[in-house]
């Protein structure tokens, strides 16, 4: 059977290898070509691929940001020129990255790999989101949050977000009196922000201190804090004590 | 921590050099008074190991009040007050040892002397910190220079533009050989310049400009019509010397954190003039305001700034600005022409 691929590169010379090299080991069909995010997270929607080669730098969505907000399962082969961060991170999570340039040897194993994950029988389900989030170099915070509203890709600046809300397998992100579902859990979220600017204060919600008005009590041992639009979020006990050692003893 | 101590041996010379002025300060001590050698001597020993330890303060005086600090008559009377009160403790200690061991009046003629030495040794050891602490700074500044040169040489080859070049190069090989080659030839001439430019203390502009020229060629291929290149350069730059690589990381910028960060690509216009002795360079490109700011985009910028500070000092300037999705960098620093050439 034959593969069905997508090769995002924001290179017209870059894809161009791609597209000869698979041309060349004849199994693998290209069904899409983008040169930016959008693109790719369009037309991964739309043609639903096994195999999904991905640049990391590009313009508008970067390749960890596609990776969010695509729906899995794909198999997902990196291709980048230098990356000594990430490189780690692949090896655990992606199915396999490609270093420019590369030999179409190499390339065949790649896809060989890839092939074989899928033929699995539960393919070991790839949670692109979780995915990201470990192939992201560690201790850089995140700037914006990319999330999928249908088609429409919303990218939320940090400044902009007020707070996240866990519900069930999702999280809703608050900004600008309007939320965005998001397929990713509360946790793997808290890792990605900046600690010093957002705070757990509850097992669902993850405040921007920014936003806070006010702190106040609610039942003998749980508060609320207040935010500057009136939005009232539970405080747990630990919550509290987090959130005294962020802003100090005036909460 | 006093630099004497830094080492046992500079503590030896130093103690030893004042072993020498004891002898000397005893031969001193017993021209106006009676006193026998040996009495001289136990007076004038545990005077000069006292100031010994008294003449190495200066070192934090002086630090705190930096010559060409514009606070002139703090530095004096802070400098004379310390010299006062060094000079009172030396002749207390001369009276105290006098005292103990029990010789009467006999050091009082030497006193007036006592006190002239004194205060000349501690402005003496005033003048040799100032002097110590020049050789310092001055030593530091090289040091500073040579660190910001290595770091230049290590950013000047962005990994990611070479990867990515050869990815290119391989591409093209089925494809268009002719390009190929082409492309070959001017990312060899790119990284020849580099490597040799680094070498060299200053370069004229033009040779500076020669490999920016070569680099956004060898970035043409590799974007094709997503990047598209201006350039309004005076012929009056041409000749100016200026450190090498110094535009450079200016342009890496233009590429990366711009023309890459748009869909359609955009404009990267170089302009130079000449104006008033100085020399004018501006880089200017389209970025999307969107895209997330780069950890890493201080570093090259950093480097710039820090190379034309110290070749340059105050008289270099680097102006960021960023509006309407256009980006620039402005940097002006005075023309230094090379002398012509001696013709034989």
């Amino acid at each position: 059977m034959k593969l069905r691929a997508i090769t995002v590169d924001d290179e017209d010379l870059a894809r161009q290898i791609l597209r000869e090299y698979l041309e060349k080991t004849g199994d693998v069909e290209i069904v899409a070509e983008c040169a930016n995010g959008f693109e790719a997270v369009k037309a991964v929607g739309e043609h639903r691929p096994d195999l999904l080669f991905l640049d990391i730098q590009m313009p508008k969505l970067d390749g960890f940001e596609v990776l969010e907000l695509i729906d899995p399962p794909v198999a997902v082969i990196f291709v980048t020129a230098y990356d000594q961060y990430a490189l780690k991170a692949f090896d655990a999570a992606a199915v396999d990255y490609l270093l420019k340039p590369f030999s179409s040897e190499r390339l065949g194993k790649a896809v060989e790999r890839a092939r074989a994950l899928l033929s699995e029988p539960h393919p070991r389900a790839l949670q692109a989101a979780e995915l990201a989030a470990a192939a992201r170099p560690p201790g850089q915070a995140l700037e914006r949050v990319v999330v999928k509203d249908g088609t429409k890709v919303h990218i939320i600046p940090i400044a902009k977000l007020d707070y996240v809300e866990a519900q069930d397998d999702y999280i809703a992100l608050h900004s600008e009196k309007k939320s965005y579902l998001k397929q990713q859990t509360i946790s793997s979220v808290e890792e990605q922000l900046d600690p010093s600017r957002f705070a757990r204060v509850h097992r669902s919600y993850i405040v921007n201190l920014e936003r806070i008005a006010r702190i106040e009590p609610y039942t003998k041992d749980s508060r609320v804090a207040v935010l500057q639009d009136g939005t009232q979020l539970a405080v747990s006990r630990s919550g509290y004590a987090r959130l005294k050692e962020l802003l100090g003893d005036n909460v | 921590m006093h630099p004497i101590f830094r080492n046992t041996s500079s503590m030896t010379a130093y103690l030893a050099l004042w072993i020498v002025l004891a002898g000397m300060l005893a031969a001193l001590i017993r021209v106006p008074s009676d006193l026998g050698w040996s009495q001289a001597l136990s007076v004038s020993v545990p005077m000069c190991l006292f100031y010994a330890f008294v003449c190495l303060t200066p070192w934090y005086l002086c630090r705190a009040f930096p010559l060409g600090s514009p606070r002139v008559a703090r530095l004096l009377i802070n400098q004379l007050g310390a010299a006062i009160l060094a000079c009172a403790l030396w002749i207390g200690l001369a009276r105290l040892l006098a005292f103990a061991m029990d010789l009467g009046p006999g050091l009082n003629p030497a006193v007036p002397q006592l006190i002239v030495v004194g205060f000349l040794f501690y402005l003496m050891s005033v003048a040799l910190h100032y002097a110590l602490l020049a050789v310092e700074a001055s030593r530091e500044a090289a040091l500073q220079t040579r660190d910001a040169e290595l770091r230049a040489l290590k950013s000047q080859i962005n990994p990611h533009f070479l990867f990515n070049c050869l990815n290119s190069i391989s591409a093209l090989t089925s494809t268009d050989p002719v390009r190929a080659r082409d492309m070959c030839v001017r990312l060899s001439d790119f990284l020849r310049n580099t490597l040799g430019l680094g070498e060299r203390e200053s370069i004229p502009w033009r040779e500076e400009l020669d490999l920016a020229r070569t680099y956004l060629e060898v970035e043409q291929i590799r974007f094709g019509s997503r990047l598209n290149v201006e350039m309004q350069m005076d012929e009056a730059c041409s000749e100016c010397q200026v450190p090498p690589l110094v535009l450079q990381p200016l342009i890496e910028n233009a590429i990366k954190h711009g023309i890459a960060t748009m869909v359609e690509g955009g404009t990267v216009r170089l302009q130079g003039h000449v104006e008033n002795g100085n020399l004018a360079i501006r880089v200017e490109n389209s970025f999307d305001p969107e895209a997330p700011s780069p950890r890493r985009h201080g570093l090259g910028l950093r480097n710039v700034r820090n190379r034309l500070a110290t070749r340059f000092g105050d008289a270099a300037r680097l102006n960021l600005a960023a509006a309407d999705n256009r980006y620039s960098a402005e940097m002006i620093f005075p023309c230094h022409r090379a002398n012509p050439p001696v013709t034989k």
